[in-house]
């Protein structure tokens, strides 16, 4: 390595130890008002779900052990992100792209079981327009999805910058940003299986 | 945020170890209450409370063992603020269906 970037590396570095810290807590604050978007979502989810307007309840339409396996996969690539971080801490390349690759496809699982669910309800006339429970059903997960969606595609382009250009500090801060967003959504869908799903069908 | 000289990576992030704790405690967690559920093992009342009591203890482990948060000098930042917005969220949720309940309990029959 020449002294030169050497000279960059650790500039960079010396900058990130301030300011990679006050990015995560930002990012955290950021993840607490994307906390406070749901909670509002769940209380009308709370309110409206006794209104079917005589169409299917929860009872008809939830199949627990579909969303067990939504599950599975979803709490499965929370612990991979986990390996994904811890190696590219010890700047270990392509076990960080294998962990994270490992991560997408189960994120990717999730969605895709999630869009099929989507897409049986909607073909039996079980849209998000027949009753206010299904409106706030679909307003609720859908919301859900579409972080993890989010969450794919930011993983996704991860992935080709730890592949160009290694896990320097910017790019490790960019990865625990990542992390604490893969983690929340995780904590969300434990209260999204919770109240939608089981307490739907108990 | 002056520790520049020593290279602080590891804490605040967890190791191998914690996250598999983490892992094991959360399967445990989510395998009870669906059996619960889709066993219809126990009467509907305890079968609520058993399926909320999980779920909030599997939080609690989540904020632990993956996001870390703690009342260490690094991590106290981060659950305060958490702690804020579960404040407020109680307020939001709880308030909002008491309101409605109570709203709805009025004025038709249920």
């Amino acid at each position: 390595m020449s002294s030169v970037s050497q000279a960059i590396d650790a500039h960079e570095h010396h900058e990130h130890h301030d300011t990679g810290k006050n990015t995560l807590f930002g990012f955290w604050l950021y993840l607490m008002t994307d906390c406070l978007l749901f909670a509002s979502v769940f209380a009308t989810y709370a309110v409206l779900y006794m209104n079917t307007a005589g169409g299917v309840s929860g009872h008809d339409i939830f199949e627990l052990d579909y969303v067990a396996v939504e599950t599975a996969a979803l709490l499965l690539s929370s612990i991979t992100y986990g390996f994904a971080m811890i190696a590219a801490h010890k700047q270990n390349r392509s076990a960080t792209l294998g962990w994270l690759s490992i991560t997408f496809v189960l994120g990717a699982i999730f969605i895709g079981m999630e869009v099929n669910e989507f897409h049986h309800l909607i073909a039996n006339g079980n849209g998000p327009s027949r009753s206010a429970f299904l409106s706030s059903f679909f307003a609720l997960v859908g919301m859900h999805g579409l972080h993890v969606t989010a969450g794919l595609i930011w993983m996704a382009v991860m992935m080709v910058e730890v592949a160009k250009r290694g896990l320097g500090n910017r790019t490790i801060t960019r990865l625990g940003c990542l992390s604490m967003f893969w983690h929340f959504l995780d904590v969300i869908w434990i209260c999204v299986f919770t109240v939608v799903y089981l307490l739907g069908v108990v | 945020m002056s520790d520049l000289s020593h290279s602080t990576h590891d804490d605040g992030h967890g190791s191998v170890k914690s996250y598999l704790i983490g892992f094991v405690l959360s399967v445990i967690l989510t395998v009870i209450p669906f059996w619960a559920v889709m066993s219809s093992q126990f009467s509907k009342p305890a079968t609520i409370v058993l399926v909320v009591v999980f779920a909030v203890v599997q939080i609690i482990v989540h904020l632990k063992y993956f996001l870390h948060l703690d009342f260490t000098p690094t991590g106290k930042e981060n659950t305060i603020a958490f702690l804020f917005s579960a404040l407020i969220i109680g307020l939001v949720v709880g308030l909002s269906i008491w309101i409605l309940y109570s709203a709805n309990a009025l004025m038709m029959y249920m």
